[in-house]
């Protein structure tokens, strides 16, 4: 057993077990991570809200537990930190607005429900770019969290506070959203593994909508293994989220040990096009080389549609959007502007409220679902996402997997793009496809730059073929060391 | 025949009788304590989502079947974006393009029996606002009870060619949706709205007049006025150009009468209507459309028809009688307790006598104190001069009372009647003593004259004297 001075590096897996047999308590976990989160944190900003005596409190409660001789679930003691979108009852959901800035959820979302019932510690509200509308996490109103491989330098977002806790082990596992790769992209910049599920995999009951038909839940963890046990808490069928697919939920951990030996492994041509930074293809080709090496067949396949993922994105999520956040609007619960009259009442609280970045993707939207404009942009979109879907449909006919960069470049300067729309929002070129044709993709350290930043690998895969990317993952974390390596923080 | 025409199409509101609302699983009840029949989901919190609520749906079918409207088979439903604060989403979850049904129509009958088919287009499904009251003090308070609750909007076609005609469909629409027991339409609750569209034209133009929408009607007869009034001011326009009519949407005021235009920032609405991404498409198999078919009841007309044809009634008595379904089985009970009643006269008592009971709100029809059966036993007494007609009004009171029988009644009061020819003749002859001049007056052929020897009868035997037997005495007697 490791000292507690290093707990903060061992697994979910090692906890949960540690701490479900009596080795462990949870308070020494939650202790751990708290202090561990007490040094590195105040370089990183990760968390909006990380209040002590509410972990603690926690974790007391499921040691008290296994005193009285209950048997512990599969999350036994292990901290979690929640993206500050997933509401978690009593607790602050700011979602990274000032909107939202005095708002408690007197309710706990479906994967906190579930999280609770696994025995995990929530631990913490991580940062997010506002309403998950950025790739930085430098739309947030509160804070601007750094990465932790380089603090000048943007974590990637928009899940990028829960990228940063589990990056800097701050908590071994985190929860964050994808609409577009938000969990993927700060993942590869983060150098952690984090999984964008298939949509319907895990139910959206209790995440603050950006965009209704591609937002999903997922998990951040340091290994294939830990991502498969928070996985199989979350997932499965919710009869509160009419989307949320009855899919029976296999075991996970199962996959991990299966190989890649045979598997089908497809390169789309597209994901490798002048965009694309040299070290990132070069650490993605390698990474291709190392999976034939451990036995999977290559083959280059074609997503024809590709170069429409960002068009079509950012008209189907911001028409969404302009729609899910018009809750938000002085009335109800949401902080309300002084104003002599109801019109003004909703300019004024929902203009002194929303970022820029919101208020662009609200009035994009809004301008896209016009009278008038709907044919040509809504309408066309979602046809055009019908053949983005096709292109996976069809590559995924001949192969199981397919492997590409995540993000074109490594993590660039704090405030490098946050103000030019164009090159944030192609940030995002190599993952919203994912999103848009709703399929399962995940990220997985694959190496670093000269400079020591990290740089991820996307594995793609059919809905539901989660287990597919879970092997092909551990796969490679076991013939390589890159997930192994701990940032500067 | 008026040189104007007038075109006139209702979009009626009803509240589905739901266990729990439309998109979440809060009950509602009217008239609750502001803000207490809510949840997450219908008060709009950041992480909640719609879950459909498919007995609305199943109402709704039953709803499309009754007015002969044809079911999709595929439907969706889209969020309709507007700012208000009695819409916490700032949208409504309605259905635009793809409604569940479509087609259909009500018929109306007029007084003489002659009917007229009113087309529905659509029939579709969305959830309520809540309610804003906006107080005298200055300031406005919200309550999201009503948020969420299921609502069919039906609209017709631009079918009905007169106010009457509007008042007419809406009578019937209420009756056939009270008939399936799908809402209790009960306006004052706000469970049945309804918006009016009305435009003139000159009669043999094809082309529609300018069109006005009127809002703010809370009764049938509201409608009707408003509509009145509506027609009368488009015709003014037309024949003396007193205005210019402009396309707009209108508030009836019911104290005046009159209706006067919205502000114009109120109309000016693009409602951005796309696919509610968090409600999947639903699929309405036949067999499920089939099921609820099997368990419609006998619709109103059908009814009437049926009374009409099996018991000889006039129609109006049918319609009467249908206004309740629960009082025409009753009739219908009463009539087959005994054959040799009238069903005429079983239908008067039950529109006159029994209705008159059920007006006065302490007795409903399902737990009335005089089973159908003892009121055929009650109008056999009177066929048989056990009772005369005023009797029957007693004894018929006295077994509302009491929850006797007819017999026991009126042999408790005393309420026989006298149909003994022995025992009346001798009442008739001291009456025959007693009215020398009305006998002389019958005599000389005054047939009135009669009515003071049967009223001499009448007051000696203290009302209980069959009249009809009275009469036969008289005329046997003074033919002597």
């Amino acid at each position: 057993m490791s000292s507690v001075d290093a707990l903060h590096r061992e697994s979910a897996v090692d906890l949960a077990r540690a701490c479900a047999a009596g080795e462990r308590s949870a308070r020494s976990i939650a202790d751990a991570f708290l202090a561990r989160a007490a040094s590195v944190e105040p370089g990183l900003d990760a968390f909006l809200e990380l209040d002590a005596a509410r972990v603690r409190a926690q974790a007391d409660a499921i040691d008290a537990r296994r005193d009285r001789g209950e048997t512990l679930g599969p999350l036994a003691g292990v901290p979690v930190a929640i993206k500050d979108l997933i509401a978690e009852r009593d607790a602050p959901l700011t979602c990274g607005s000032r909107i939202l800035e005095n708002y408690v959820s007197p309710y706990d979302a479906h994967v906190i429900e579930r999280l609770r019932a696994a025995d995990a510690v929530l631990f913490g509200r991580t940062n997010l770019d506002e309403f998950a509308m950025g790739s930085t996490t430098e739309t947030s109103a509160f804070k601007v969290t750094k990465n932790p491989w380089d603090p000048a330098r943007f974590p990637g977002g928009s899940s990028g506070g829960s990228a940063v806790a589990v990056a800097a082990r701050m908590a071994p596992l985190a929860l964050g959203t994808e609409t577009g790769g938000s969990i993927r992209q700060p993942a590869s910049l983060c150098g952690v593994y984090g999984l964008k599920t298939t949509y319907g995999r895990v139910s959206r009951y209790g995440a603050a909508a950006y965009a209704s038909s591609l937002d999903q839940i997922g998990p951040f963890a340091t290994s294939a293994a830990d991502l498969a046990l928070l996985l199989g808490v979350i997932a499965g069928r919710d009869t509160r989220d009419s989307t949320s697919a009855d899919e029976p939920v296999p075991d996970y951990a199962a996959s991990l040990g299966q190989g890649v030996e045979g598997l089908r492994i497809g390169v789309p041509r597209e994901f490798f096009g002048d965009g694309v930074d040299p070290e990132v293809r070069a650490t993605v080709e390698r990474a291709i080389e190392t999976l034939r090496g451990l036995g999977a067949e290559t083959r280059d396949v074609s997503l024809p549609h590709t170069e429409y993922g960002i068009p079509v994105y950012y008209l189907v999520a911001t028409s969404e959007a302009s729609s899910n956040l018009a809750r938000y609007d002085g009335v109800h619960y949401t902080t309300r502007a002084d104003a002599p009259d109801l019109e003004h009442l909703y300019t004024r609280s929902r203009g002194d409220g929303f970022g820029l970045e919101v208020k662009k993707r609200i009035m994009l939207g809004t301008f896209a679902l016009s009278a008038g404009y709907y044919d040509a942009y809504y309408k066309k979109a979602q046809q055009v996402r019908t053949l983005i879907r096709r292109d996976f449909d069809a590559a995924f006919a001949d192969v199981d997997v397919l492997v590409g960069p995540v993000a074109p470049a490594p993590a660039a300067p704090l405030g490098a793009v946050v103000d030019d729309a164009l090159a944030m929002y192609m940030m995002d070129v190599l993952t919203v496809t994912a999103n848009l044709a709703g399929i399962c993709a995940l990220s997985c350290p694959a190496g670093f730059t000269e400079g020591r930043l990290p740089i991820g690998v996307q594995l793609l895969a059919p809905p539901f073929a989660e287990p597919t990317l879970l092997r092909t993952a551990a796969a490679f974390e076991a013939a390589t060391d890159y997930s192994r390596e701990e940032p500067i923080a | 025949m008026s040189a104007w025409e007038t075109i006139i199409g209702l979009e009626v509101h009803v509240q589905l009788d739901t266990a729990t609302k439309l998109f979440c699983r809060c009950a509602y009840e009217y008239g609750g304590q502001p803000n207490t029949q809510t949840c997450p989901v219908c008060l709009a919190l950041p992480g909640a989502l719609p879950v459909l609520n498919r007995e609305a749906l199943r109402l709704g079918i039953r709803t499309a079947l009754a007015v002969g409207a044809d079911v999709a088979t595929h439907t969706k439903f889209d969020r309709k974006n507007y700012f208000y604060p009695d819409l916490p989403k700032g949208y409504q979850i309605s259905q635009f393009d793809e409604p569940f049904c479509s087609g259909g129509a009500i018929t109306i009958e007029f007084k003489d029996g002659s009917t007229k088919r009113i087309g529905i287009t659509r029939i579709h499904l969305e959830e309520d606002a809540g309610k804003s009251t906006h107080r005298d003090t200055g300031g406005s308070v919200v309550d999201l009870n009503r948020c969420g609750v299921p609502l069919l909007e039906i609209v017709s076609e631009p079918d009905m060619r007169s106010p009457e005609e509007a008042y007419r469909y809406l009578t019937a629409l209420k009756l056939t949706l009270r008939y399936i027991g799908v809402s209790d339409c009960d306006m004052e609750k706000g469970s049945l709205r309804c918006d009016a569209n009305v435009s003139v034209r000159p009669r043999g133009q094809e082309a529609f007049g300018t069109k006005v929408e009127i809002k703010n009607l809370n009764s049938f007869r509201n409608v009707q006025r408003a509509l009145e009034f509506e027609v009368a001011r488009h015709t003014a326009a037309l024949e003396h150009g007193s205005e210019e009519i402009v396309q707009q949407t209108r508030l009836f005021d019911a104290t005046t009468g009159e209706t006067r235009p919205m502000r114009s920032k109120e109309q000016a609405h693009d409602y951005r209507y796309f696919p509610e991404p968090d409600v999947p498409p639903v699929t309405i198999a036949g067999d499920e459309v089939e099921a609820i078919g099997a368990t419609l009841p006998e619709l109103p007309r059908a009814k009437v028809d049926r009374l009409a044809t099996a018991h000889g009634l006039p129609r109006y008595d049918g319609w009467v009688l249908a206004e309740e379904p629960s009082v025409a089985d009753y009739f219908e009970e009463a009539v087959a307790a005994d054959a040799a009643n009238d069903p005429k006269a079983v239908s008067n008592w039950v529109t006159n006598e029994v209705k008159r009971v059920l007006n006065e709100g302490t007795h409903t029809i399902d737990a009335f104190p005089i089973p159908s059966g003892a009121l055929s036993g009650l109008i056999a007494m009177q066929r048989d001069g056990a009772v005369s007609a005023t009797q029957a009004k007693e004894v018929f009171q006295g077994m509302l009372e009491t929850g006797d029988d007819a017999p026991t009644v009126a042999k408790a009061r005393g309420l026989e009647q006298l149909s003994d020819t022995d025992a009346l003749e001798t009442a008739v002859r001291a009456a025959i003593d007693a009215c020398p001049k009305a006998v002389a007056d019958v005599r000389a052929g005054k047939e009135k004259a009669k009515g003071a020897i049967v009223g001499h009868v009448m007051k000696q035997t203290r009302g209980k004297a069959n009249p009809g037997v009275v009469q036969q005495l008289i005329d046997r007697v003074l033919a002597e």
